[in-house]
Order: structure tokens, then C-alpha cells, then sequence
């Protein structure tokens, strides 16, 4: 599936903290993922406006060594896990 | 111990339908002395704090609650995930948009069959029209949608027409569940359990589905238990990722767990941090220590957890016993004959379905 164009939560999905477990999550209307520190990061930057380039290149800021094959990798699992999807998909 | 992801609240048992599955208690009156909103404040309070991040508000019918925005808002207001379920009986504009300024995160509408007089007929009340008007508005809120089909003998073979529902809809997931015998369902379950043959080919129609709708729907399936090797894991195991308050606030590992004989647990008399970690209720299949054989030393026994405590409970009066349902229990001849049963012989032999007589209050 084609990310180029800024990718988001779905719709029935939410990026929440879980301070009992000290994780970020996402939640969803059956299941909850626990996410670590840097996905979380990642999908606090999906929201469907910055491109993947741009997710990159913010997190590049925030964390050194940021490689855009990690993160397409990472987001492509949760889209097809339909945790997160394309703008205009 | 593990701390609770998720809180199933069983607001009230009143539901306007009266379908043949439900699974909620034979006897209702003693549900009746239902929890007030600001007892329901309190249980939100004590289950954020426990770790539960998730809010299912079901029943019975939840929108009979008067007061359902106002325990929407608590939860949201502590973070949680809400999910509504319901038979969207009642679910007017007003009441939905309620609702959503309430932060109501996901809606779960139940259909009881894609054609509308058999869905009427299932559900004991002309219903059908109003859910998916109900499915429509949800949808127009922007809420996700959920359609949710119970499947049993007398529908299975339409899952086909269900799916395309789903679809028409516009729905974001579809649960296909099979229907399990617990409560009011079991009363029916010579009627409802479905042949072989009904089973394969609607499993053949569900994976096309999920092939051709990847990218838009998600379709879940809840397996038939009766006709599987080894159980379901039930609840992901006893008192382990869930709970369970009923209208009366006992509180429960699973909602089918009502039935079994042990000591109640009430909020109304104990905090829930209590309950999860210390009451009999919650502690009684708690890991694998109560295990018999076959189970304590299947190598399976941290993958299905013995199956299902209240299942055993139903077929073999002993809820320390393996899940029937398991080919290496014991007692799995009381499920395969069960399941000989549905595999002979006509349809014109089967039993009537008996429905739930339900009052709406």
C-alpha cells in the first residue's frame, strides 16, 4: 500500500498512555496495543497531513539515526493490521 | 497478578428484543436492583485506577439506561476507550449526538439477519428497519461502526447477504459470531447449533470476504467452538485482561460466570481493587494451578487456559473440569453428541426456537 501521501490512525483507533503500565497504547474497539517509546513517536505524527518524509525527518530531530525504511516497515504492519491508513485511501 | 485491560459494564439486562441466543441470565429478577450513576461513577473510578483502559457499555440494552451519556463521560473523562453495544433500538438523533458530545469512541450495532423479516423474526420485534437507520447515522456522526451478527443454524447459511450488509452499510468491522450456549442460549442450543455442512460452507464464503474487503472491513470470526479440537481461550484466561459488572454490581470475570456456584462479589459492598485481587470469585481458575488432567500438563494449557470454566460448568456440573469441547477431555462425548446430533437428520426435525421473553421497562 502507497504511504506517500501522509498517513493516519484509523478511525476506530486511538493513541492513548497507559500510566498503570507506563506504556504508550493504541486502543481499538477489542484490542490494545502496547507500543514502545519510539512507535509511539511515529504515530504521534500520522496525522494524515505530513508525509512519511516528513514523519522521518521530524523524528530525525528527536532521536538520532532515523532510517525511513524502518518507519514505512512500521507503519506498513499497522496498516495492514488496519491500525493506520493512507490519506486518501 | 495481571492488572485489567478491559471492563465489560452490563448496564441493565432490559432489552427490547428477544432473541433465542441471548446469552445474558436465565433469571433476570435478580438483576433488577440495578446500579445507580453514581455507583457506576465509582466502578469507572476504581477500574481506571486498576488499569483498565477499555469500556464496553452493554446489556441487555444499554441506551435503556437514562443516564448512559453521563457514564460515557466518565469514562472518557478517565481516558478509557468507550464502546458502545447495542441492538440500536433507541438510538434516535438526539440520543446519538448526546453521545458523541459525550466522547462515545465506537459503536457496535447488532443485526440478526440481512433479510428483514428473518431478522424480525429472530429478534421477536420489527427491528431491522431502525437498525440500519441506526447504522446510517452512525456512520453520518462519524463514529466507526461495527455490524455484529450473531450465526446460528437458522441464519448461517445467509452470511453471504450479511456480508454484503455489512458492506452496504459502510461499516469498519464485521463479527460474525457464532452463537455459544450460555444462559438463555442454552436452552436453545439443539436448535441453534449449526450442521457441518452449514459451518464449511460459510467459512468458504467469510475467507473470500476477508480477501475481497482487506483494505475496507475488517471481518472477524468467531469460531464454533463445538466443532474445534481444543477450546477457546476463554477470556484470555480467568480474571486475567478482563472483567465484568452486572446491573447489580456483582462483579465477574466474564459475564457467562453469573452461573457457577461461587461467593458473589459486589461493588456495593467491596472495592473493586479488592475483588480483582483478592475475592474467591476472581481467584477460583486464576493461572493453572486448579487444573486437572488432561490439561496440567498439556503443553497447551498457557495457549487455551483449560477453555472455558463456565462451559465445563454447563455440560458436566464441575467447573474444574477441561472444557468438554477439547478432544482430549473426558467429557467430549457430550459435545460430540451434541454435534452428531446437528448433523442428522432434516431441518424440518428441528426443535422450535424458544425466545427470550424480555421486559423493556
Amino acid at each position: 500500500m502507497d504511504l506517500a501521501t501522509g498517513p493516519r490512525l484509523a478511525r476506530h483507533v486511538r493513541l492513548a498512555f497507559d500510566r498503570t503500565r507506563d506504556r504508550p497504547v493504541l486502543l481499538l474497539p477489542e484490542t490494545v496495543v502496547v507500543l514502545n517509546g519510539t512507535g509511539a513517536a511515529i504515530l504521534r505524527l500520522c496525522d494524515g497531513r505530513r508525509s512519511v518524509e516528513e514523519i522521518v525527518a521530524e523524528l530525525g530531530t528527536e532521536y538520532a539515526a532515523v532510517s525511513e525504511d524502518d518507519v514505512r516497515g512500521y507503519l506498513s504492519r499497522l496498516v495492514a493490521r488496519r491500525c493506520v491508513e493512507p490519506a486518501d485511501g | 497478578m495481571d492488572s485489567p485491560f478491559g471492563l465489560l459494564a452490563e448496564l441493565t439486562y432490559r432489552c427490547p428484543l428477544a432473541c433465542a441466543y441471548c446469552s445474558n441470565p436465565v433469571n433476570m429478577a435478580d438483576y433488577t436492583d440495578e446500579l445507580t450513576t453514581a455507583e457506576w461513577l465509582r466502578v469507572l473510578a476504581g477500574a481506571a485506577d486498576l488499569g483498565v483502559l477499555q469500556f464496553h457499555l452493554s446489556g441487555g440494552e444499554p441506551l435503556l439506561r437514562r443516564d448512559l451519556a453521563e457514564i460515557v463521560a466518565g469514562a472518557h473523562g478517565l481516558g478509557m476507550y468507550t464502546n458502545l453495544v447495542t441492538s440500536a433500538l433507541g438510538l434516535s438523533r438526539t440520543k446519538a449526538e448526546e453521545l458523541r458530545a459525550a466522547g462515545l469512541d465506537h459503536v457496535q450495532v447488532s443485526v440478526q439477519a440481512d433479510d428483514p423479516a428473518l431478522s424480525d423474526r429472530i429478534a421477536g420485534t420489527p427491528s431491522f428497519r431502525r437498525k440500519i437507520a441506526a447504522m446510517g447515522l452512525v456512520k453520518e456522526l462519524g463514529w466507526p461502526l461495527t455490524v455484529n451478527v450473531v450465526l446460528h443454524r437458522r441464519n448461517i447459511d445467509r452470511v453471504a447477504g450479511v456480508l454484503r450488509l455489512a458492506e452496504d452499510v459502510g461499516a469498519d468491522r464485521v463479527e460474525l459470531a457464532n452463537t455459544q450456549y450460555y444462559g438463555w442460549a442454552w436452552r436453545n442450543r439443539d436448535a441453534l447449533l449449526p450442521s457441518r455442512a452449514q459451518l464449511e460452507a460459510a467459512e468458504v464464503v467469510v475467507r473470500a470476504a476477508r480477501e475481497r474487503l482487506r483494505d475496507r472491513m475488517d471481518v472477524l470470526y468467531v469460531i464454533p467452538d463445538y466443532y474445534s479440537r481444543y477450546p477457546k481461550p476463554c477470556m484470555s484466561g480467568w480474571a486475567s485482561r478482563m472483567l465484568t459488572v452486572t446491573p447489580n454490581g456483582d462483579v465477574l470475570p466474564c459475564p457467562a460466570a453469573q452461573s457457577l456456584p461461587l461467593p458473589r462479589a459486589s461493588v456495593r459492598e467491596r472495592s473493586l481493587d479488592w475483588i480483582w485481587t483478592r475475592s474467591p470469585v476472581m481467584n477460583a481458575y486464576r493461572g493453572t494451578d486448579w487444573m486437572p488432567d488432561p490439561c496440567r500438563t498439556c503443553d497447551r494449557r498457557d495457549v487455551d487456559f483449560g477453555g472455558c470454566r463456565c462451559q465445563a460448568f454447563q455440560l458436566t456440573g464441575d467447573a474444574a473440569r477441561t472444557d468438554p469441547v477439547c478432544h482430549l477431555s473426558p467429557d467430549h462425548g457430550l459435545v460430540a453428541r451434541a454435534v452428531d446430533a446437528a448433523n442428522a437428520g432434516s431441518r424440518a426435525g428441528d426443535p422450535p426456537l424458544i425466545p427470550r421473553p424480555h421486559r423493556a421497562g
